[in-house]
Formats: C-alpha cells, sequence, structure tokens
C-alpha cells in the first residue's frame, strides 16, 4: 500500500506543470524576442542581407557561428542518451529528456538558422533537384536531416508509456487544456504498454541509440568540414573534426547543467535531480573541458609554432590583435575556469555547476564566432578596391535580433517540450525505483 | 541590347574597313556577313571600299555588299554550360605594364552593369612593408582554375567549369551560400548583397550565363572571361579597355594570346618572361597567368594617385 503511494507521489511530483507568475514571464520574454527576430528576418528578405554587416570578405558571420553553435549543442542529445544508455550509466536517466529536449531544440534552430544565412532561401528547393553529391553542404544536409529524426524518435519512444500515464492522470491535473489530452491521445493512444510493445520499444531505442552516435559525429564533423575544406588559414586544418566534435560535447554537458539546475529549481526536483548528479555532471564536463582544451593547444600552438606568412595575421589577431579579448574570454571562461571550479568538490554543487555550466555555453558561443569570422578578415590577396565597411564586421541590429531570435526561439521548443511532457522520464523512474525496492 | 548590337556591328565594319588586324575575328561571323549577301540579289552601287582579306590582302568590295551581320541569338543557358568546343582560354597579365589605371575595371563593371562598389576585376597593390621587396600592380581576375575549388563545394551546381577551361555562374540558380567564397583562395567572388543597383532595361533581361547580366540579389557574381565575346571572336572588355595592354587573351590550343595590338606566342611569352600563376602551391591550376614586374613601363609610384580610397 505504501509502495502504491510513493508511486503515485512519484507521478504527481512529476507530471508537467502548468506555467507559474515567473513561468509565464519567461515564455512571453522568449516569444517576444522570436517575435522581434522575425521582424529582422522580415527585412532581410525584403531588402537582402544587405540589412546584415556581411560582406564580400566577411562572407560568413553570427549566422554561421550560431549555426555551428547549435548544431555543437544538439550533439548532447546523443552524449547523455545513446552513449550514457549504451554503456548502462544509470544515474543519467533523469538527464535523458533534458538532453533530448536541448538536441531536438537545437537541431531545428540550425536548420533554421542556415536557411536564414542564405541569400536566395526561395531556392531552398535547388538542394534537392540539383543537389551535388560532391559537395559538404549537401553531406550536412543529409545528415543533419538524419539526426533531426533520429533525434525526434528518441524523445518520442521513450515518452509512450510516460504519455499512457498522462492519459491516466487525466482528471488530476490540467483539466482546463483538453487539447492536450487529445494531443496526447494522438501520439500515444496506441500504447497500451504490452510486454510486447515494451519488448519493442526497447529494441527500437536500441537500434536508434546505436545509429545516432555516428550520425552525431557525422553532423558535426561535416559541419567543421565547411570550414577545413577550404584553403583559408585558421580552417586549414586536419585537426577540424575532432576540434568540433571535443567541443560540442563540451557545450552539450554545459547546457545540461544549466538546464538541470533551472528545472530543478523551477519544478522543484530536488529529490529526483539530486546533488550527486551535479557531482557526476561535474566531473563528466570536466573530463569534456580538458579534451577540448586538448584540441585547442593543437588546434593554436602548431600553427603558432610555425607562424606562416598566411595564418601570420589571422593567428596575431587572435592572441594579442582585434579578437584577443574575446579570445582570451572564450579559452579562460569557456574552458580554464569551468575546468577549476568543478574541480573542487566545493565547486560540483549545485549553484556552482550552473555557474560553469552559463560560462562553458557563453563560452562556446563566442568560441565559435572567432572559429568563423577573424579568419575571413585575413584573405590571401590584400583587400583592395573594395569600400572600407568591408574591412571590418560587427553584426547589425538585424543580425544579432535574428541570432538572439533564434536562441530564444530554441528555449521556447525546450519550455513548450518541458511544459506538456515530463521532464524526467515517469516510466523508468518507477522502474529503476521497484529494482532497487527488490 | 540594343545598344550591344550597334557596338558589335561598329566594331565589325570597323574592323573591317579600317583594315585592322582585328586580331581573332572568329571564322563564324565571317561567315555570316558572306551568307547574309548571298542570299539576295543586291545591286552594285559602284562605290568600292578596300578590306583586308583573311589571307591579309587588300581587296576592294562594293559598298552595297556590306551588310550589318544580324546579332548572334545569346546561347541559352544550358549550352553556356558546355562552353566552346576546341578552345582552352587562358589570360596572361604582365605586371610591367600596369600602372593601377583601373581603366579594366571600368569597363568591365560598366560592361557587367555591376552595382557602384563592386569590382570584379581587382587591381591589388602589392607591398610588403616589412620585406624588402619591390611593390607592384597587381590586376586580379577569376582566374579560372582547372581545379576550382568553388565548383567543388557548390552544393547546386549553379557555377560550373566548361570544356574550354572558363568558370561560369548560373544566378538564376544560386542559393546564395557563399561557401564559393569561403572556397576561393583568390577572393575574386563578389556577392549581391542588396538589390543590384542597375537601370531597370538591364534588370529585366533573362539573365545570361555567358554575360553574367543581370546580376541578382542573393547570388554571387565574378569574372566571366567574356565568353560571350569569345564567342563572336572578340576580346573581353578589360583586354581591349587597357591602354597600355597589360591583359592578353587567347586559346591555349592555338597556343596564341593577344592584347589587340600585340600578338604572342603563348608559351614563347611564358618561356621568355617567366610567366608563373598565383598560389600554384594549392593546386588549383589557375588560367591566369602573370610576367613578373621587371623592367617596368612605369614605376610603382606613378599608379598611387589612383589608389585614393584604400590604403592598409
Amino acid at each position: 500500500m505504501e509502495n502504491l503511494n510513493s508511486e503515485e507521489k512519484i507521478i504527481q511530483d512529476l507530471l508537467p506543470q502548468g506555467f507559474n507568475k515567473s513561468g509565464r514571464i519567461w515564455t512571453g520574454i522568449l516569444i517576444a524576442l522570436c517575435l522581434v527576430g522575425m521582424f529582422a528576418y522580415y527585412r532581410q528578405l525584403r531588402y537582402g542581407l544587405i540589412v546584415t554587416s556581411m560582406r564580400d570578405y566577411v562572407s560568413w558571420g553570427i549566422y554561421i557561428s550560431n549555426f555551428v553553435f547549435f548544431v555543437a549543442i544538439s550533439l548532447v542529445g546523443s552524449l547523455i542518451t545513446a552513449v550514457f544508455r549504451l554503456s548502462k550509466v544509470e544515474w543519467s536517466t533523469p538527464l535523458t529528456r533534458i538532453a533530448e529536449m536541448i538536441a531536438v531544440a537545437a537541431i531545428i534552430f540550425a536548420s533554421v538558422i542556415i536557411i536564414v544565412d542564405m541569400g536566395s532561401p526561395e531556392r531552398f528547393y535547388n538542394l534537392f533537384i540539383h543537389g551535388r553529391v560532391q559537395s559538404p553542404i549537401i553531406w550536412d544536409v543529409i545528415v543533419i536531416t538524419t539526426y533531426f529524426f533520429i533525434s525526434i524518435l528518441l524523445l518520442y519512444f521513450p515518452l509512450l508509456p510516460d504519455i499512457k500515464i498522462l492519459i491516466g492522470h487525466k482528471e488530476t491535473k490540467d483539466h482546463r487544456f483538453k487539447y492536450l489530452f487529445k494531443f496526447y491521445n494522438f501520439l500515444g493512444s496506441f500504447w497500451k504498454g504490452t510486454p510486447e510493445q515494451f519488448k519493442l520499444s526497447e529494441r527500437a531505442i536500441n537500434i536508434l541509440c546505436i545509429t545516432i552516435i555516428p550520425v552525431a559525429f557525422s553532423i558535426h564533423t561535416v559541419t567543421s568540414w565547411l570550414f577545413a575544406t577550404t584553403y583559408r588559414p585558421g580552417w586549414d586544418s586536419t585537426n577540424f573534426g575532432a576540434y568540433f566534435i571535443s567541443g560540442a560535447f563540451l557545450v552539450g554537458g554545459g547546457a545540461v547543467l544549466v538546464a538541470m539546475y533551472v528545472f530543478r529549481k523551477a519544478y522543484h526536483l530536488e529529490k529526483y535531480i539530486t546533488e550527486d548528479h551535479f557531482e557526476k555532471m561535474g566531473k563528466m564536463v570536466v573530463l569534456l573541458a580538458l579534451l577540448y582544451l586538448y584540441f585547442n593547444i593543437n588546434e593554436y600552438l602548431v600553427p603558432a609554432f610555425k607562424m606562416k606568412k598566411s595564418e601570420e595575421a589571422h593567428l596575431t589577431g587572435l592572441f594579442t590583435g582585434e579578437f584577443a579579448p574575446l579570445f582570451w574570454f572564450a579559452i579562460l571562461v569557456g574552458m580554464i575556469l569551468p575546468i577549476i571550479i568543478l574541480l573542487f568538490k566545493k565547486g560540483r554543487k549545485p549553484l556552482p555547476v550552473f555557474i560553469a555550466g552559463i560560462m562553458v555555453v557563453v563560452g562556446a558561443w563566442f568560441k565559435r564566432y572567432l572559429i568563423v569570422t577573424p579568419t575571413l578578415l585575413h584573405p590571401f590577396l590584400p583587400m583592395t578596391n573594395v569600400p572600407e565597411s568591408y574591412r571590418h564586421y560587427f553584426p547589425s541590429w538585424e543580425e544579432w535580433a535574428i541570432a538572439i531570435g533564434s536562441l530564444a526561439g530554441a528555449l521556447l521548443v525546450i519550455t513548450i517540450l518541458a511544459r506538456i511532457f515530463p521532464i524526467i522520464p515517469i516510466h523508468e523512474t518507477l522502474t529503476e525505483q521497484h529494482e532497487t525496492a527488490e | 541590347m540594343k545598344q550591344e548590337n550597334n557596338s558589335r556591328r561598329d566594331f565589325l565594319l570597323n574592323g573591317l574597313l579600317a583594315a585592322g588586324v582585328a586580331v581573332g575575328v572568329g571564322c563564324s561571323s565571317k561567315k555570316n556577313v558572306f551568307e547574309s549577301g548571298a542570299d539576295e540579289t543586291v545591286i552594285a552601287s559602284g562605290k568600292k571600299v578596300k578590306l583586308l582579306s583573311v589571307d591579309g590582302e587588300i581587296i576592294e568590295v562594293d559598298e552595297a555588299f556590306l551588310k550589318p551581320v544580324p546579332a548572334l541569338p545569346p546561347v541559352s543557358n544550358k549550352e553556356a554550360r558546355l562552353g566552346i568546343a576546341g578552345k582552352k582560354f587562358v589570360m596572361v597579365i604582365d605586371l610591367s605594364r600596369c600602372k593601377n589605371l583601373r581603366k579594366c575595371q571600368e569597363a568591365c563593371n560598366h560592361m557587367h552593369s555591376l552595382s557602384p562598389g563592386q569590382n570584379w576585376i581587382k587591381v591589388d597593390s602589392m607591398d610588403d612593408d616589412s620585406a624588402h621587396t619591390a611593390p607592384y600592380w597587381q590586376p586580379t581576375t577569376c582566374m579560372h582554375c582547372d581545379e576550382p575549388p568553388c565548383v567543388k563545394v557548390c552544393p547546386v551546381d549553379a557555377t560550373f567549369k566548361r570544356q574550354d577551361g572558363i568558370v561560369l555562374i548560373d544566378s538564376d540558380r544560386c542559393i546564395g551560400c557563399r561557401f564559393c567564397m569561403a572556397a576561393c583562395p583568390y577572393s575574386t567572388r563578389v556577392f549581391n548583397w542588396g538589390t543590384p543597383q542597375i537601370p531597370a532595361e538591364v534588370a529585366v533581361q533573362p539573365y545570361s550565363c555567358e554575360t553574367s547580366v543581370p546580376q541578382k540579389k542573393g547570388t554571387v557574381g565574378k569574372c566571366d572571361f567574356c565568353p560571350d565575346m569569345a564567342r563572336r571572336g572578340e576580346l573581353p572588355h578589360c583586354v581591349s579597355a587597357c591602354p597600355n595592354g597589360t591583359f592578353f587573351y587567347g586559346d591555349l590550343n592555338e597556343d596564341s594570346v593577344s592584347n589587340g595590338s600585340e600578338t604572342f606566342r603563348f608559351s614563347d611569352l611564358i618561356k621568355d618572361k617567366s610567366g608563373y600563376r598565383l598560389m600554384e602551391d594549392l593546386g588549383t591550376k589557375p588560367s591566369v597567368y602573370y610576367l613578373p614586374p621587371v623592367n617596368r613601363n612605369f614605376p610603382y609610384e606613378s599608379g598611387l594617385e589612383n589608389d585614393k580610397s584604400e590604403k592598409k
């Protein structure tokens, strides 16, 4: 009897909750930011990319760095869900859905932002009717689409038993929102929870977990190849694939740290996302940050040792020149300080972990900017016969609005997913509860 | 379009009448002259004009037989993708002759109706303050590489390499991803960030890959080696515009290049003057060759006054 009660308690704890006041303000702000971004994009559609600060030399700006950032952060889904599941890391169960939600939101907005960057988005269909498989962009289109569908399925399949629970608790919660239950019915009414269904679902999830790992590696490797397949100083590197992947796992880990803290606070999940989770994820992020730092050393130290003529202006611009403040910010705040914080046991308490997570994510965003733009300001031939504005780059308000709007959009998707689905897998938590009880 | 027809007719007539050397006037267009005359009965007017025959003899022809040649219909964009069979176009730029007059740029911008501020030809000032090197002026066009990095990366086959070596852009297909701009080590490509500022009558024309006119918003443009001119046996606009004869253009298979007043055997020119290509180490195999700036016609400084706006 007591067992039943505790089970019911868990379900009640984990059922999606309506927005309280701060939740509504948060959502409102996100929607407002998205609308501003949409207005800026309307202007861009109307007048062309001239509304941005990109010009012939800096032909890729914060749209592309934002794209790389989104692709990077989306890799966390495969790390937490697939890698941890396959290696049977049980403590990660409460984090899997958070990771998968972040992955889905990020990959959606990676696709959105890459269309925003196109000069003629109305010709998007040309990618399908005239696509050349020799082009790394087509590889990116293929792997991102694949990754998107696998991520959606990896979010969906483990949700099915939870949806059954949600439908079962129609009376107790959210009686105001009838359409929500229609939506649950639409998604999961076929799920009866029979052993056959569980067996099938388990198998499907396993297959997805195995396939998503190479696909995840591909999306970020191919994204790095958009740069590494050119001749430009700073991009022309064989280190790029591994460098991007390690960076992606780091920023994904950082994002999970932040999300864990926020969801735990907002939905009072202290019992489910415990201090032990912060402890373990904190250690995990130290490992990932060290890995990324290692690749950074490779990426900058080796060319800096040689100081080839073509690399020199680029590297000195980063180390001591106009990009130095950002560069050292990204290295120190994005990697070294989080490592120091998280190395201490006291640093792995929820609040410092949250702060370290924020540092990782913010540092990572600027890191992507530093990968994309400074290189373009150092072409092989002199920048001649162009207007003065072509020699510098600082994003226009439209670019900022669209970039911030897309980040807000991704957060909005996560917020909405967390509103309609349980943040922590209910069914899996119950099963684990049973297993530990026995 | 009309204007172009006129200038073309003028060229042919002038070329023939002036008994000039009109280098490289293609056989096809000459055949047209005679064919159109043969179809109808023409009454001789009695007035004779002197012309230079193909064999280099001066001949007299009755004025009535001279007819304006109907404009060749522009090739379809499908044909434009194939290129001109049997040709391999090359350019030689003699750096000892350039004094940064930028007449090439002016002519190119005008003939391709480029928006203000856009340049397909740039004249780089090659000066390195730190090294003890002699500065010089280096006009850069598209290199029309034989291993074009831009074509390799294009996701939609909007930029393509033809059998005659020319790399062109189909602005009706370009999606504006700008990967080609990132890939090009010569930074030769320019983007139409906004709506091109071009005359309305030009803007409404259907786009032609060979003339690269009209440029369109949200697509990439670049030097096209003027294949429309080559089809008529004429030189690219930059070549004929340069008063110093810096640019030579021709066909590698014929092994000859010309700047309009001088014609050289391409292989001899490259051998005698130690021609080279830019960034040979990248393996892009450009079709543009440079002759080093030795025995210069002008001092570097004479070009500085034209270099008003930009200095590093």
